[in-house]
């Protein structure tokens, strides 16, 4: 298998993260390591094994659908980038077309 | 301290002191919380005795990790994207701390978010060893066992993903443990790898260990994976008599590529627990090789969803380099993330994506039921496993910077206690030289209470232990 500068970068569009030109470079080589080193995996016979879930065997959790106090509106939205009043503001999504 | 001859404050100035002077040689702390501190402790010598009496951290002055939020403080989590973020809130063990009294000093330096075995990749620079300033701490938790083992902090809080408090405490020549996987809330801990995740405490003896996990773990209804389980009183049980406990010795460790001195304390070790009447039999868990590559896997996968929410619309660093709404996301992360997080976002992506989940994640998951059942198979014949915490001593810093493969395996030893979700501790004993050697203790689920009964009687058979 290969990692080229192309599927570094379709994986990094997938992350919603953005690489710079060195990071991508470097990252499609150490990448290349890190699989190569993970795929011991093969060496398994895991036929009729059953994926973890949870390691204490626990099960469903419930609880009561009770109202609690949370943050308040304003706590909430103290640490926002940006606000407009009550609401987070972010750049416009919808074309006014 | 309860009864008055030394004052809360006294306690909280003297070691405030000690952080700040720390400072600029070790960089333990991302924060020095002076005022709130001082103002703390304060309030805590008003109290009357009755009410000092019943906490069981009175006047304590306690270090946390900067990944655990402290309502009005920083919580950075090591990382440019969190720089700016005061927390609104109190992590459950945060409450639970300042309930028993204790006195939260400041916030200490890890790898960012926790990624990482040598805490070099905080956006507040590199974290030094104070036994020896040119080598690692260890990581991630290594601003606090450093804060620790120099004596800035009397204990700290850590977290622990793949060995995160225990790999750092070997390294520092502190005791560091993890407890079982939901023995305490991970409520307002910023989440990394959550099958992983857990907060643990790391002193300078097994007694102050034993004595803060008491007081943080517990049920809490906020996090649904904590456990609803009677928390025992860990510290009135530490000098039982430990003779007739069945230890396992990890064949896989023990006979494991170790340094000479990892390999001569690991033998004593093992002497001083049969001296004090411990049964050692030799136990092979025949997939332990794979760990590692289980949790790169597993743990990446996690952190690829989980960190999605850092995306600069409701908390934390915003790019002000962008067009729309989906180029405000990518310049954010990209300026607030450093490369090890963005490696293993990139490497958690790919295990999930098309074609890829089914040959990494899905595999990866079978692996480790593997991993539990060998575990569990082990704890069939013994009370408790034991090996080294580390296969070396405190790395250089900067050793294994390049080379993320070669710091995954930092972390081969840890990693299973973290996969099967059992307690382990790491205690320092036997090292000759300045650099300390940890062993680690692993036990049955919800078993801290004998495993640290274990730790202590090989904390006391310890002659060489250093900075005691």
């Amino acid at each position: 298998m290969e990692i080229g500068k192309e599927q570094i970068e379709h994986l990094a569009d997938l992350a919603g993260i953005e690489l710079s030109e060195e990071e991508k470079a470097t990252f499609g080589h150490q990448l290349l390591r890190i699989i190569g080193y993970v795929e011991k995996l093969n060496e398994l016979d895991l036929d009729g094994v059953a994926p973890t879930a949870h390691t204490q065997e626990l099960t469903n959790v419930f609880r009561e659908d009770e109202v609690v106090a949370g943050l308040t509106q304003e706590e909430a939205l103290s640490m926002a980038p940006d606000r407009q009043g009550e609401f987070f503001r972010v750049p416009k999504v919808i074309d006014d077309k | 301290m309860v009864a008055g001859d030394i004052s809360a404050i006294e306690a909280t100035e003297s070691y405030l002191a000690k952080a700040r002077e720390g400072q600029p040689a070790l960089n333990a702390f991302i924060s020095i919380d002076n005022e709130g501190a001082l103002a703390r402790a304060g309030a805590l010598d008003s109290l009357r005795v009755e009410a000092r009496s019943r906490m069981r951290l009175f006047g304590i002055p306690i270090a946390v990790k900067d990944n655990i939020c402290v309502k009005g403080g920083k919580a950075t989590c090591g990382s440019r994207i969190l720089n700016s973020f005061i927390s609104p809130y109190s992590a459950t063990v945060t409450e639970k701390l300042l309930s028993e009294g204790a006195v939260i000093i400041g916030k200490t330096n890890l790898d960012e978010f926790a990624m990482g075995s040598s805490t070099e990749t905080s956006y507040w620079g590199v974290t030094r060893n104070p036994l020896n300033l040119s080598r690692s701490p260890g990581g991630s938790s290594g601003g606090s066992t450093a804060a620790v083992a120099a004596g800035l902090a009397p204990c700290a809080l850590g977290t622990d993903t793949g060995g995160s408090i225990r790999q750092p405490s070997s390294f520092c020549g502190v005791v560091g443990a993890k407890p079982t996987y939901g023995r305490v809330s991970r409520y307002g801990l910023v989440a990394f790898a959550p099958s992983f995740d857990q907060i643990g405490p790391i002193a300078r003896n097994v007694e102050d260990a034993a004595i803060v996990l008491e007081a943080i773990a517990g049920y809490d209804p906020r996090d649904s994976t904590s456990v609803n389980c009677p928390v025992p009183n860990y510290s009135n049980s530490l000098e039982r008599d430990i003779s007739g406990a069945r230890i396992g010795a990890i064949r896989e460790h023990i006979e494991g590529e170790l340094t000479r001195p990892v390999r001569d304390a690991m033998d004593a070790a093992l002497k001083a627990l049969q001296s004090q009447g411990a049964e050692i039999v030799p136990v092979s868990l025949p997939h332990l090789d794979y760990s590692v590559a289980i949790y790169y896997i597993l743990s990446t996968a996690e952190t690829s969803s989980n960190l999605l929410r850092f995306d600069g619309v409701r908390y934390g660093h915003r790019s002000s380099n962008y067009s729309d709404l989906s180029s405000m996301y990518r310049a954010t992360r990209e300026e607030g993330f450093g490369a090890e997080v963005k490696r293993r976002i990139a490497l958690g992506t790919f295990v999930l994506s098309t074609g890829y989940y089914d040959a990494y994640y899905l595999k990866a998951q079978k692996a480790r039921t593997l991993i539990i059942d060998d575990i569990r198979r082990a704890f069939g014949e013994v009370d408790y496993l034991i090996g080294p915490t580390s296969p070396q001593q405190a790395f250089e810093i900067g050793e294994r910077a390049d080379d993320p493969l070669m710091m995954y395996l930092s972390d081969i030893f840890t990693i299973p206690a973290n996969l099967a979700g059992i307690p382990a501790i790491s205690l320092p004993f036997g090292s000759t030289d300045e650099l300390p050697v940890g062993v680690q203790i692993m036990a049955k689920p919800y078993e801290e209470a004998g495993m640290l009964n274990i730790a202590r009687a090989l904390e006391r058979a310890d002659n060489h232990a250093p900075g005691r």
